[in-house]
């Protein structure tokens, strides 16, 4: 049986404990704080109609931020808290993961509790609270013994809510580096893993099931008063999140967090640093799919100790340069930059660039005998080009446009793989393409020159955070790696992860990317 | 105490909600001796029921005194004065998470009594408003709607209070469950020596079990007296046409019977 099982399935299962149990104690955390907040907030706004409608139409606000962005909008928020509170009193914490994910989960089960909370408390019938008080019990006797019971299945109804909305949002942590059931979902739609997206879904769906029928036990052995069922209820709910949460202890406690952004390329590199720390007896873990920015700031404050990043992103997105001086500069000014500027040691190059490139096929370019994108510009008006929603808004296009007059017939935006399609079907002449996106060799294109270096070079470059540049283990470990991998064996192995019959899991491109710089070194 | 001394004793008082709404009572002044059963009569909207919700505090006066046993109702303490006191709400009130023995038990166990004596007093009582003891352990939304009443009751006199107030407690109930109830009641009202004040919109009912009728109107209490006297020489138009309409009923209904022999 265990033969049959795809390996990506099995890949998922292996990656399952972690994934979960953090999804888990995050849900659980989000809900419990989103319950110990919001119960009390609704409860005061019972006696004051316009506090009430205050807090309604916050939470009520909050709900219509997209969650992605409430996610998003936490870490740079945290992150300047964090470095307020270290330079005032010398307490730094992580903005990354946890905590940014909590609050923005947090803030999100608050409308149904308080809505639900409130609407049980008022439906209340007013002749039962009068009686209440007649047969001589105090208002907060009133609350406790007769009006909360009463109003308990509205308010429990919220919670069960609540918890299946966090379960499902809290897969949306992954890019601020929260491992959650998410991780299945980002990954997988980066490298076309189909099943990798499903399992996530189906994972935190069960998940979500699973946790709203127990409350649902809960709520029911608490109306009907039916102490051994509210015992097997809560300690199966109690069990359940035990058992979530263990399983994802077993990977704690790990020496190193390697970072990774969201795309294929970058799952592979970050399965290779892992592999070769293993290699070194060196623990770690992975904080996977972070978002581009949020990688380079998590490193800086020392959430991750080690990613790859390019040298044409740091010059452009994080040093805000729009000069393109010569390579050999540029790279002087970003090793400065990183070291004086942020305390960042660059380990070292890779060997390959990631850069925008203008791509043609091989035998349509040399029939054309065009091999530069000077070449390409006398002969662009009669050709076509496509490039991806990012490109034509980029510095990088302008520079070309600038610097070599480029002015095509026909300018489209396609996506994806489509754009590869696109250009081997001849129904485009010219693309946009990532330098060692694997599709170049497959599809037998070529990337154009670029002689007058309107383009940024987009050096691979492995960083380590400040606290770790000190680390003789971990730089040791790495080193190998440095100036070892050309574009050739980096196109192999993003090919691997390519959809269809054959993908590969991440793990499994590393090591045959190893397997390369090992034997022909 | 029995004779001279009230059990109630209101004196001008007043009642308004808000500054812009009319009186809900005037200047109404009222006494009750002890043991008395007392019927207050009128109309939705009359003030009978804020009457009522003075004497145990869950309605305060704008104006006037209140006296409950001969001390000043401000005086003591309304969570103690509201358990010392029996009250039958209209719409029963039961709670309908509790059972029947835990609402008929809620005042005692307020009151901190012990268990077993809180079990013997619900069986105690469960006898007294003639229901049968395995409706202990049943949920009020189970019972019919004169089994209720009868729970609603068991629940007032529980902690053996001296005055009980009842607020159209017979109103949910068909005709004859209702006559029977009261009747039921008449005779624990003698037999446990309690003060009732029982209000109403029904005269018959007032006729057949007070000892003495107030008819209130527009927040005011127009007349009061024992009810031969009020049925034979009301001085005021109104209370003598209301007391009048339970004669001219059943002299229509004699008519009728009288027409088909």
């Amino acid at each position: 049986m265990a033969a049959s099982l795809d390996p990506r399935i099995a890949d998922a299962l292996a990656l399952l404990p972690n994934y979960l149990g953090q999804h888990v104690i995050l849900s659980i955390s989000a809900v419990a704080l989103g319950i110990a907040l919001g119960l009390p907030l609704a409860m005061v706004s019972l006696s004051a109609p316009r506090w009430r409608f205050v807090l309604l139409s916050v939470v009520g606000l909050v709900q219509t931020i997209p969650s992605l962005a409430l996610l998003a909008l936490f870490y740079p928020l945290l992150l300047g808290l964090s470095l307020l509170t270290s330079a005032a009193f010398g307490v730094q914490f992580s903005a990354l993961g946890f905590l940014p994910s909590l609050i923005a989960l947090t803030l999100y089960s608050m409308l149904p509790i308080i809505r639900n909370t409130v609407t049980g408390m008022m439906g209340v019938d007013p002749a039962i609270k009068q009686a209440a008080l007649g047969v001589g019990m105090t208002p907060m006797q009133s609350l406790i013994q007769i009006e909360l019971p009463l109003a308990l299945p509205t308010i429990m109804a919220g919670i069960r809510t609540a918890a299946v909305w966090v379960i499902g949002t809290a897969t949306l942590s992954t890019p601020v580096g929260q491992t959650s059931l998410g991780n299945y979902i980002f990954t997988g739609l980066q490298t076309q893993n189909w099943i990798f997206v499903l399992f996530g879904c189906v994972a935190a769906a069960v998940l979500a099931l699973i946790v709203d029928s127990l409350l649902g036990a809960i709520e029911h052995a608490l109306t009907r008063r039916e102490r051994r069922k509210l015992a097997v209820s809560a300690a199966a709910f109690a069990i359940v999140i035990a058992a979530a949460s263990f399983s994802s202890f077993n990977g704690t406690g790990t020496q190193y967090v390697i970072g990774s952004k969201p795309f294929a390329e970058q799952y592979i590199l970050a399965a290779l640093l892992q592999q070769r720390l293993a290699e070194s007896h060196l623990t770690s873990e992975q904080r996977a799919g972070l978002g581009s920015s949020v990688a380079f700031d998590a490193l800086k404050g020392g959430d991750i100790d080690a990613y790859v990043d390019y040298s044409g992103t740091i010059w452009t997105n994080y040093m805000h340069r729009t000069d393109y001086p010569s390579r050999d500069a540029i790279l002087r000014e970003i090793t400065d930059w990183l070291r004086t500027q942020n305390g960042v040691k660059l380990l070292g190059e890779l060997g390959f660039e990631n850069a925008y490139a203008l791509a043609m096929r091989r035998d349509k370019a040399e029939a054309m005998g065009i091999k530069t994108i000077a070449d390409l510009a006398r002969q662009s008006a009669a050709l076509s080009i496509a490039g991806d929603v990012e490109f034509f808004s980029r510095p990088e296009w302008r520079a070309l446009e600038r610097d070599y007059g480029l002015s095509f017939r026909d300018q489209r935006v396609l996506q994806g793989t489509f754009i590869y399609r696109a250009v081997a079907d001849g129904e485009v002449d010219v693309i946009s393409a990532y330098s060692s996106d694997g599709e170049i060799a497959q599809y037998d294109l070529i990337t154009l020159e670029d002689p007058k270096q309107s383009l940024p070079p987009y050096d691979a470059m492995l960083l380590i955070s400040p606290k770790r540049a000190e680390d003789r283990a971990l730089s040791d470990a790495l080193s190998p790696l440095i100036g070892a991998i050309n574009i050739e064996r980096m196109r192999r192995a993003n090919m691997m992860l390519a959809a269809g019959p054959g993908q590969q899991s991440p793990d499994a491109a590393a090591r045959s990317l190893w397997n390369d710089i090992a034997h022909r070194p | 105490m029995q004779d001279g001394s009230f059990a109630i004793s209101i004196r001008n008082a007043s009642k308004t909600y808000s500054e812009r709404d009319a009186f809900a009572l005037r200047d109404v002044s009222l006494d009750v001796r002890n043991g008395e059963f007392l019927a207050v009569v009128g109309e939705s909207g009359s003030g009978k029921t804020t009457l009522l919700k003075l004497i145990n505090r869950l309605v305060e006066p704008t104006a006037g005194e209140i006296q409950v046993a001969g001390h000043d109702a401000k005086a003591i303490d309304p969570i103690h004065l509201r358990r010392s006191i029996g009250y039958v709400f209209q719409e029963v009130g039961l709670f309908p998470h509790l059972t029947i023995a835990e609402n008929i038990a809620i005042t005692p166990r307020l009151l901190g009594w012990d268990k077993p004596t809180i079990a013997e007093r619900v069986r105690e009582l469960l006898d007294l408003v003639r229901l049968p003891q395995d409706l202990a352990e049943r949920f009020p939304a189970t019972l019919s709607g004169g089994q209720r009443q009868r729970v609603g009751l068991a629940r007032a006199i529980a902690a053996r209070p001296e005055i009980v107030l009842m607020d159209e407690p017979f109103g949910a109930v068909d005709a004859i469950t209702r006559e029977g109830l009261a009747s039921d009641y008449r005779t624990l009202h003698d037999r446990l020596k309690l003060t009732t004040i029982l209000i109403t919109h029904d005269v018959v009912e007032a006729v057949l079990l007070a000892d003495r009728i107030a008819v209130m109107r527009e927040g005011v209490i127009l007349e009061q007296g024992a009810p031969q006297q009020l049925l034979i020489h009301a001085s005021h138009d109104y209370v003598r046409e209301l007391m009048a309409m339970p004669r001219q009923q059943a002299e229509r209904v004699g008519a009728l019977t009288a027409g088909a022999e």
